[in-house]
């Protein structure tokens, strides 16, 4: 038993004409490593959650049969008021839609960041091979910063509004793109630009004609894909800094009972907005991906 | 002969795909354009202009690489007060000034670099400014009267009850109540040790003279402990805390992925097609997943404070349900992706089902499950930063009070260093254990 859980003594080593006996000092050994690495992981963890209880505001046991309190409250009051949701719908189109384009615009602005910077990060591809480290850490660098910095400082500095939004999350998009484009354009085959090449094709055409549409099916996948994350890092900056539908909840949260009909109403449309969004992106990105 | 001519159809075909291809290369373009456009309007991206602020750029980029030095005279009680940013924090201690900086009775002398000199006496204030001449201010019937070199610059401001005067040196301000002098200066003052510290203002060399064999300043503890305590304890950077806080966000992101991970596996197994035959019960588990994943991340924070209060546990859970779904969701497509011959050969040894799930299904799917979660943990860091200041903890909260306070924008670049840092730092991290768990597994 403790020859299993801890292997053989030292300076036994197995025989190695003995592969049997070398195996299971090798599944021995492996055990033994991964048991250790458990034990790590576990303490780990249970010592995670307790420091974090301790720094918590209010206890897990306290809290958790609070948990569904404040849903069930803003549920009932929605449930009396159910008549007036459809006007509030309504009213929340705008914001919605604004949430909507601020992803939308992001996304757009940040994948064509992302081409460029892609492109010119690629080994093979490169317009300038020696820079490629350069535009590397670039791309680094702006996947690196949270979108919330990047926004709450050009709050500062352009007033409110979506545009900080949509410069912030261009900005990370542009990184987080940058790298998955930039692995999937490594994996492109080299013998069209080569061919473009051979016919005198400068850069940009070799890149656009040969490179482009071999990979435009992967990029556009990893790009929907963005759409949807940059979905939610807009609600979610709208709740923070200011503008769409975020900024809405934000406001219908702070006022606090006799809003909540508004907060429900927000709620769901969220909701139905990022799970609508998910389904069809999930439907082109496999049309994308797997050519049908 | 007859098979290098192409059919007319096949050749109609053809044009026809082309034309349809490079309509298709003018329409796209095109209609992002038109939608920029549009997002633009809606943006009100003119107005922007008028909106923007770029002082504040001016001010925030300032504060970025240098510090301010208030020296202020309350005019009401002769007072002169000399203070890092013009607060309690940075105000010099009685008897100690900086060098640019004499007080001889009741005259104040600031040397403000480049030949400009500012005077307070009795009589008012006197601001040199080379090349020009003197500004003389001084009170009459309580409000401020100038004296200086006709025509009166745009860069000096005089108003009933207030003369400001900006150059490259400082800025200069006569008011009814009081006179102040701001002198920028590069770098983040007072980062290692504030003024009331007896290790201000020495410099490398001291400082290490005195940790290793000077003597005690403290007789109960060493100089080198009495060092790190007041470095860490910096009332005006608070290291410590920004430590904490750091080290609560990773926790967070920590805690949250891999109780989101250990969650997500065997409600994965549930939701797989080849391990659940159980048509209704996938169902079930799928949509559970689609729910958590659409509710949002935003939505979980809010419910979550409201029941377990401000901090990082509830970051953490919030985080650990969001990911719970995704990873519920991405496993259980791992697990439909499976060589099924292996989970054969081990079930023709007489496994049971867990065995085989063990033996058969774990080895295949941990490289995918280990780079998620991987992947995951790193981009939770950055997730914990913006949950933080939502839930009022780590880094995230630090941040955004001191974005709010629209005053410590050195603090706001030294967190955003230390974000930038902290998040590269669990990049590489994760993608080295991910390299070194991956190969090593399948080796």
């Amino acid at each position: 038993m403790v020859d299993i859980a801890f292997g053989p003594e030292q300076g036994r080593r197995p025989d190695l004409s003995d592969n049997r006996e070398a195996y299971l000092d090798m599944v021995r050994r492996k055990r033994m490593y991964g048991g250790i690495l458990a034990v790590i992981f576990v303490a780990l963890m249970a010592a995670g959650w307790s420091l974090s209880e301790d720094r918590n505001a209010g206890g897990f046991l306290e809290g958790l049969h609070q948990v569904f309190d404040f849903p069930a409250e803003v549920f009932a009051e929605a449930w009396e008021k159910r008549a007036l949701l459809p006007a509030i719908f309504w009213e929340h189109i705008p914001a919605l839609i604004e949430t909507l384009n601020i992803a939308a615009v992001a996304t757009l602005l940040g994948a064509l960041m992302a081409m460029a910077l892609s492109l010119l990060a690629t080994r093979g591809l490169a317009r300038w091979p020696a820079a490629i480290p350069l535009f590397r850490r670039t791309m680094d660098g702006l996947r690196a910063i949270p979108e919330i910095v990047i926004a709450l400082v050009l709050i500062y500095i352009l007033g409110g509004g979506p545009v900080p939004a949509v410069i912030a999350i261009a900005l990370h998009t542009g990184g987080a793109l940058g790298k998955l484009f930039s692995e999937v354009a490594e994996n492109a085959d080299l013998k069209p630009v080569e061919g473009l090449a051979s016919v005198g094709a400068n850069w940009s055409q070799r890149m656009w004609l040969g490179v482009i549409p071999q990979v435009a099916p992967n990029w556009l996948s990893y790009a929907l894909l963005r759409f949807e994350i940059n979905v939610r890092a807009s609600a979610i900056l709208g709740f923070v800094g200011e503008g769409g539908i975020g900024h809405d909840l934000k406001l219908a949260m702070q006022w606090g009972q006799g809003r909540y009909d508004e907060v429900v109403a927000i709620f769901l449309l969220l909701f139905l907005t990022i799970v609508v969004i998910d389904r069809v992106s999930d439907h082109y990105r496999h049309k994308l991906v797997r050519g049908h | 002969m007859t098979a290098t001519v192409a059919s007319p159809s096949l050749i109609d075909t053809v044009t026809a795909s082309f034309t349809r291809k490079r309509r298709l290369a003018f329409a796209v373009p095109a209609a992002i354009l038109a939608y920029l456009v549009y997002a633009a309007i809606s943006f009100d991206l003119a107005g922007l202009a008028q909106r923007a602020r770029f002082e504040n750029a001016a001010i925030l980029l300032g504060d970025f690489w240098s510090h301010k030095t208030h020296v202020t005279r309350d005019n009401r009680t002769d007072q002169v007060t000399v203070a890092i940013e013009g607060e309690n924090k940075g105000t010099y201690p009685e008897g100690m000034l900086p060098d640019w900086v004499t007080i001889a009775g009741t005259v104040t002398t600031i040397d403000l670099g480049d030949g400009h000199v500012v005077t307070y006496d009795d009589k008012g204030a006197r601001y040199v400014v080379p090349g020009y001449g003197k500004i003389d201010i001084r009170p009459e019937g309580g409000k401020p009267v100038i004296t200086a070199p006709q025509p009166i610059p745009d860069w000096i401001s005089v108003a009933e009850n207030k003369v400001s005067v900006t150059t490259d040196a400082g800025r200069f301000s006569y008011s009814r109540s009081k006179v102040e002098t701001f002198k920028y200066e590069p770098g983040w003052e007072l980062w290692f040790f504030t003024l009331d510290s007896p290790f201000y203002g020495k410099s490398w060399g001291e400082l290490a003279a005195l940790a290793t064999t000077g003597d005690r300043i403290d007789p109960n503890r060493t100089n080198l402990g009495y060092m790190v305590s007041e470095f860490w304890t910096n009332k005006m950077w608070r290291h410590g805390d920004v430590a904490w806080a750091i080290f609560e966000t990773i926790l967070m992101a920590f805690l949250g992925t891999m109780s989101a991970a250990l969650v997500a596996l065997p409600l994965g197994f549930l939701a797989a097609r080849n391990f659940n035959p159980l048509g209704p019960l996938r169902f079930a588990a799928r949509r559970v997943f689609d729910f958590i994943r659409g509710v949002d991340g935003l939505i979980w924070t809010i419910i979550l404070s409201r029941a377990f209060g401000p901090g990082p546990m509830t970051g953490a859970i919030a985080i650990a349900i969001t990911d719970a779904g995704t990873f519920g969701k991405t496993f259980s497509e791992a697990l439909e992706n499976i060589d099924e011959k292996q989970v054969e050969g081990i079930q023709s040894t007489g496994a049971n089902s867990l065995q085989r799930a063990r033996f058969g299904v774990i080895p295949q799917i941990t490289p995918v499950l280990l780079s998620q979660i991987l992947y995951y943990l790193e981009s939770n860091t950055r997730s914990a930063t913006v949950i933080g200041a939502i839930v009022g903890g780590g880094i995230g909260l630090l941040l955004t009070q001191a974005i709010i306070t629209q005053k410590d924008w050195e603090e706001v670049a030294y967190y955003m260093v230390l974000i930038v840092l902290m998040v590269m730092l669990m990049d590489s991290l994760s993608g080295w254990l991910r390299r070194k768990l991956i190969k090593g597994s399948s080796a």
